[in-house]
């Protein structure tokens, strides 16, 4: 080997780097293999997995009315909203909002007004998830310079439609998946 | 940095050992006969304080687990049973709780000897950047343990600094859920909280290994920024350092003993003694107050990712300080009126951050901070970078030996020969 080196003036490679470069890529690829289930140990398990519906019956709700669900280790609010309320969000164009998309989870790309944000069921209702966009305090309600939700851990301004108006927090509060399963009862996630 | 070993096994069984494993001897050369500048200011004896500081909070931790139970349900009710029913709980808990400050408070002046007298220039650029690493491993170590007390701040103080994680584009959402092991902070999150919160006090022990090896590597700096360069600019660091450490430390520990038993809430949050709800947050969430001028930085910018990239690169600037600071002059008491301002400035400035991160992010604050932010990292990338190239130092003198001398007013031919820095004006010593 240390010959054939000599006599060409350069190092062609050999069979034997070969065996050195698949030996350790072998070794790299067992090395990742055995350290993945260590890392992934770490994501959601399937009992977390598995509480990732909730239920709620809001039959009872009056304008002005408010809940929070606990869905998946967080609060989902429910909002009945009143007249002034929906005007006020009603009287906002998409092109002034910092944040113009309406963050549903069924439809990425619907633009943020009133309408696509509301329940489509009874539009004076509105569900999202309470939990600030920023770093994920819990807003409080009827608060804040947009009378809609205000976060006191840094100061993120909602309004009447759940939309980021001024503060640090990037996005409008986001809008899981939910259906009615009977005239009363919305079913989240 | 020392010299051959001075060690002379006594009885038969150090001999025997001195021939198998020199542990004796090694301890021996690094902490009785190494040589220390004569010339240490107390400044210099916050090291031996973190280092018992660091015991104190194993040893107490490791009591205080024998009765802890890390479950979301249960661990807010058995620090109060620790509280309450077990034998000297209280004490053992304060002391861990009040202990995590008190570390606190001597890890910031150590970190301020070094930027006053440029303990992180060369050759010690390794030895700092191994303290950095301290730095941030306490700081994981703390937050991490201030969880575990399962109150309303350590919740929500848990779910505040895992989403600095999410404002990652395209991974955070990921990684947060990742870091929690579900879709918010619950009981996975507490678990694997209380698995590291145990690891990395015996990782920091490493690093401080790491770093008195580096730090005896190059020897210590001094209050002159000269090194050493003779015999006599040296004393041995048994007695000199062990007994002016020991000194320190019982001072430190009155300060420590006055919280602990005086005071013992005085630095915690009064909403921590309500168990953890996740459908409330607290009306005003502030970290601790070690965390609070980093907090500052983070709330100063209207941008999630703005706001969390400043406060990383706020520590992260400082891994970077051997080579941003220009001026060949360590010391800052050689060097011009501009550096003491612009030092001194900082320092304020640091604890005026501090000051801002209680507050709420409204109103004058956010523009003070903004300031508070611009000045932090302008002393770093502007001012150490710049100052170093314009200044002119005060003349440095030829020794330590000469320094210490002409304080004490005696003339160097006369007194340079003498080994023991004690020797040198006794009475002014201290």
């Amino acid at each position: 080997m240390q010959a054939d080196v000599q006599e060409t003036g350069h190092e062609e490679p050999t069979r034997r780097d070969f065996l050195y470069i698949a030996t350790g890529a072998m070794g790299a690829v067992g090395v990742g293999g055995l350290a993945w289930p260590f890392i992934a140990q770490m994501n959601p398990d399937a009992s977390a997995l598995a509480l990732s519906t909730s239920e709620v019956d809001i039959g009872s709700m009056q304008p002005g009315d408010q809940v929070s669900v606990m869905w998946r280790g967080k609060p989902v609010f429910i909002r009945y909203r009143t007249e002034e309320e929906i005007a006020e969000a009603e009287a906002v164009e998409v092109d002034e909002l910092p944040d113009q998309s309406a963050r549903l989870d069924v439809d990425p790309a619907a633009l943020a007004t009133n309408e696509a944000r509301s329940v489509a069921e009874n539009p004076a209702l509105i569900l999202m998830l309470g939990v600030c966009t920023h770093l994920g305090c819990i807003p409080l309600s009827e608060a804040g310079d947009f009378g809609g939700w205000f976060c006191p851990c840094h100061g993120s301004h909602y309004d009447t439609a759940g939309r980021i108006r001024r503060g640090p927090a990037p996005e409008n509060l986001p809008i899981p998946v939910y259906e009615f399963i009977s005239e009363t009862t919305i079913r989240i996630g | 940095m020392a010299g051959p070993s001075t060690y002379v096994p006594k009885s038969g069984i150090e001999r025997w050992l001195d021939a198998r494993l020199p542990i004796v001897r090694m301890m021996h050369g690094q902490f009785i006969e190494f040589p220390i500048p004569r010339n240490l200011n107390y400044m210099y004896t916050f090291g031996g304080i973190l280092m018992i500081m660091l015991v104190s909070q194993i040893i107490t931790g490791i009591v205080l687990v024998m009765h802890y139970t890390p479950h979301a349900d249960m661990a807010f009710n058995s620090v109060e049973h620790i509280m309450r029913d077990v034998n000297y709980g209280w004490l053992l808990r304060y002391m861990h709780a009040v202990g995590a400050s008190m570390f606190f408070i001597a890890v910031y002046l150590h970190i301020f000897r070094g930027l006053y007298y440029g303990s992180y220039k060369e050759p010690r650029e390794v030895l700092w950047i191994l303290g950095v690493v301290i730095f941030l491993l306490m700081m994981a170590t703390a937050f991490m343990g201030y969880v575990l007390v399962w109150g309303q701040m350590s919740f929500w103080g848990a779910t505040v600094i895992t989403n600095f994680f999410s404002v990652f584009p395209i991974v955070g959402d990921t990684l947060v859920q990742w870091l929690w092991g579900g879709f918010a902070v619950d009981n996975p999150t507490l678990n694997r909280f209380f698995s590291l919160h145990y690891l990395l006090p015996f990782m920091i022990f490493g690093v401080v290994i790491l770093h008195v090896w580096a730090l005896h590597v190059t020897g210590q700096t001094n209050p002159t920024g000269i090194e050493v360069k003779q015999k006599s600019d040296t004393v041995p660091f048994t007695p000199y350092a062990t007994v002016k450490d020991l000194f320190a430390m019982i001072v430190f520990f009155v300060l420590f003993a006055y919280f602990l038993f005086f005071l013992p809430n005085y630095l915690g949050h009064a909403d921590n003694y309500i168990e953890a709800n996740p459908l409330v947050t607290p009306a005003h969430i502030v970290p601790e107050w070690y965390f609070l001028p980093f907090y500052a930085i983070l709330r100063a910018v209207p941008s999630a990712l703005g706001g969390v990239l400043l406060m990383f690169g706020a520590i992260a600037v400082l891994f970077f300080l051997p080579w941003l600071d220009t001026s060949k002059v360590k010391s800052g008491s050689f060097r011009s009126v501009w550096f003491k301002g612009a030092f001194w400035a900082f320092a304020i400035n640091a604890v005026w951050l501090g000051w801002l991160g209680s507050k709420p992010a409204e109103g004058w604050y956010i523009p003070a901070m903004q300031l508070g932010t611009a000045y932090y990292f302008a002393y770093f990338l502007i001012i150490l970078p710049l100052l170093g190239l314009f200044e002119t130092p005060k003349p440095l003198p030829n020794s330590i030996t000469e320094a210490v001398l002409k304080k004490s007013g005696q003339d160097v031919a006369s007194g340079g020969g003498q080994p023991a820095g004690a020797t040198a004006a006794p009475e002014t010593k201290g």
